[in-house]
């Protein structure tokens, strides 16, 4: 499951200053505040720029340097397709652009009805295994168009 | 109690393991038999994941592809006591892929309890901190020059000299900083050390902190590894509980030494030293001109180390046996062992350590078997995303970083993906440009722009539109890039573009409808 509980400015004070004693806090912090909420609201932003003593222009850019640090809400499972060299020697292009337009979708896009998001990602380390991806947090190797559908049934049942 | 092994491996994961562990506990319950489930890494035969290894009076036996629907079959053959059934494969040890390889870094991965302090001892483990202690810093950077050990994450920079200049600065704090941002495809040596070993690692930590004089080590890890972050974080929770980490580690003289392990954020720039030290302090990962070095001007302003996984995790080894030992393998200027990462289109993938020298040939046809589809290879990339393409021609070339580098390729991280003949060398051309425009981080305008360029030209010469003058602005655009980036992403990114224009020059040569209709 990667949706997270609804906005809340308190919590994520909470959430902010409990890394303000690490050195070079802001990483650590958006992910802890992409954990609680499922993605990084942009509300979030004033709230880390003030606490770190930087401008929001900045933090602006940090969060949206990062692939990881989605702003928009996924949907709620998310399946990254592993996009690099070694899972496209075994087809992982064409597969991942079949099942893209099987669900009607583009890459980073939701389902309509909300049930998964499609990401590409570069290389899980399961290069022995391709082509790869990661389902919510589980990793899959040798994946292929029927494991796919599978996914996508199981997304839309739970 | 029979000792039952599953990797915590991802990959193993990937392929069932956490299915297979439970279906053996659920079997050996309903048939009331004790059995003790280790969780060790990856052997590194990743083809024969999850590879279940039972602990018997001849040695370990092993079982390849287990099915969690195999269980009970398993039990029936009496697997327990290394019984025979179709997915044996014998004695591990035995077995060729293993037999053959020279194990140096990964000596205990896949061998031990990956999160066993014990074990880890039993098998050697901080002894090569106990002789840096003994010896101190100097001797031990000695040490560590005379193995002849060079960064294993691409650049092949040797690793005692980084060591030396951090120990000459004069600084109120120094860091080491471990790069775990293995961004490269094909490549999962850093991943299967961390998972497998992870003690190893943060002993190289120590040992490197003590030799520099800093107290605080980092390890920037990739966010795509959720199973290194829990298995590496454990361990530094228990090494710390154990008093190898702390205000005064195990067998020092009041040495103080921490470690903190911090997640990165999906950008594969971030793999470049410098704009890793940016993330780390908390900033957008753009890459930093240099000099001023890191080992002078680091993490913070402050004198730092950064170095690969494998570099640091090979230092005990080294500090265990002597640097001579470690330098007696390999060849020419390229010393000691590399790991092989045998990926992609190749029947028996997986991690083999050997020493420097083995030939493409060697390592794709004998040890991996060739292609997993059966089909002829067309060519292997070599060092990740910015590595060659290198056709079956250039097979003869060993292993070795001065070898690589003069026929226009490089050994990297030493991942090895494997394409057959149904590759289409444009089109990975194509994607090659299209990754460097994705990951750019944008400082300098050659990468930046460049990349962008270079697909759209790649995308005139595959819809066969005015192709012999969009290939000589493609070289064009390939020179821009090599001599104008500032770092090696938009400098090294032209080489597999230009290795697949030079080998496979046919693949930009085919008639627009056909391309046009992929
Ligand atoms: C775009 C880019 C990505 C890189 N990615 C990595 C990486 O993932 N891991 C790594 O160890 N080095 C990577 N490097 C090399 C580092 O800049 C640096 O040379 C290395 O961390 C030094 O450690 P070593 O000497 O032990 O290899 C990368 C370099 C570039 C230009
Ligand atoms: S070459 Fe590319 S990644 Fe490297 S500094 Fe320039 S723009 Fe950034
Ligand atoms: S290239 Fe897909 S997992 Fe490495």
């Amino acid at each position: 499951m990667s949706a997270g509980v609804p906005w809340d400015a308190a919590r994520a004070q909470e959430i902010i200053s409990a890394h303000l004693g690490l050195e070079g806090p802001a990483l650590p912090i958006l992910h802890a505040v992409k954990k609680e909420f499922g993605y990084v609201p942009e509300a979030a932003v004033p709230l880390i720029a003030d606490a770190l003593n930087v401008s929001r222009a900045e933090m602006h850019g940090v969060v949206t340097f990062y692939h990881e640090f989605n702003r928009e809400p996924h949907g709620r499972h998310v399946l990254k397709i592993c996009r690099a060299e070694a899972c496209q020697s075994l087809g992982a292009e064409k597969l991942a652009r079949d099942f893209l337009a099987q669900l009607k979708i583009e890459w980073g896009q939701t389902t309509p009805d909300g049930a998964l998001t499609v990401e590409p990602i570069y290389c899980l380390g399961l290069c022995a295994h391709s082509p790869s991806a990661l389902y919510d947090d589980e990793p899959m190797g040798w994946v292929d168009a029927e494991r796919l559908n599978e996914i996508a049934a199981e997304a839309q049942n739970k | 109690m029979t000792k039952v092994y599953v990797p915590l491996d991802f990959a193993a994961q990937a392929m069932g393991a956490e299915r297979v562990v439970a279906a053996i506990e659920k079997e050996a319950a309903l048939r009331g038999v004790n059995v003790q489930i280790v969780r060790n890494g990856s052997r590194g035969l990743l083809w024969l994941e999850p590879l279940v290894e039972v602990e018997t009076t001849e040695g370990r036996v092993g079982y390849g592809n287990v099915k969690p629907s195999d269980v009970p079959a398993l039990f029936d053959a009496g697997f327990l006591f290394g019984g025979a059934h179709s997915s044996s494969i014998g004695k591990v040890e035995e077995h060729p892929y293993w037999k053959r390889q020279k194990r140096i870094t990964f000596k205990r991965c896949g061998v031990i309890d990956a999160l066993s302090l014990d074990e880890y001892i039993a098998h050697g483990g901080f002894r090569g901190l106990a002789r840096a202690f003994a010896i101190g810093p100097e001797k031990t950077i000695e040490e560590i020059a005379t193995s002849g050990l060079r960064g294993r994450g691409g650049a092949g920079f040797p690793v005692g000299i980084k060591w030396k200049t951090v120990h000459d600065c004069k600084a109120d704090r120094k860091y080491v900083v471990v790069n775990a941002d293995e961004g490269d495809s094909g490549t999962f040596a850093d991943r299967m050390i961390m998972e497998g070993d992870p003690f190893s690692l943060i002993e190289g930590m120590i040992i490197c902190g003590h030799a520099i004089g800093a107290d605080k080590g980092y390890v920037y890890l990739r966010v795509e590894y959720p199973q290194t972050a829990k298995v590496l974080g454990k361990a530094v929770e228990l090494a710390r509980a154990a008093g190898w980490l702390g205000p005064k580690v195990n067998g020092s003289n009041d040495f103080a030494f921490d470690v903190e392990v911090r997640i990165a954020a999906g950008a594969y720039v971030c793999g470049e030293e410098t704009s890793l030290l940016e993330s780390l302090e908390g900033k957008r990962g753009i890459v930093r001109a240099k000099p001023p070095f890191p080992a002078f001007e680091g993490l913070f302003g402050k004198p730092t180390v950064v170095n690969n996984v494998l570099s640091i995790a090979t230092a005990p080894m080294i500090l265990e046996d002597g640097g001579a030992a470690y330098a007696s393998y390999g060849m020419d200027r390229s010393r000691g062992t590399i790991p092989l990462q045998i990926a992609g289109n190749v029947k028996f993938g997986g991690l083999f350590e050997a020493p420097f020298g083995l030939k493409l040939s060697e390592i794709v046809n004998d040890i991996g078997g060739g292609t997993l589809s059966g089909r002829p290879v067309k060519a292997v990339q070599v060092g990740g995303p910015l590595g060659a393409y290198v056709p079956v021609s250039l097979f003869d070339t060993p292993f070795d970083y001065e070898a690589y580098t003069k026929v226009d390729s490089l050994i990297g991280h030493g991942g090895l993906v494997v394409f057959d003949d149904t590759v289409d060398m444009s089109w990975m051309a194509r994607f090659g440009m299209e990754f460097c425009a994705v990951e750019s981080c944008g400082k300098c305008t050659p990468c930046r722009i460049g990349s962008t360029r270079g697909v759209e030209t790649i995308d005139k010469i595959r819809a066969g539109e005015n192709v012999a003058s969009n290939i000589d602005l493609l070289k064009d655009l390939c020179n821009t890039m090599k001599f104008g980036s500032l770092c090696a992403l938009g400098g090294f990114a032209p080489y597999p573009v230009e290795s697949a224009l030079r080998h496979f020059p046919e693949d930009f040569q085919k008639p627009a409808l056909e391309a046009a209709a992929e």
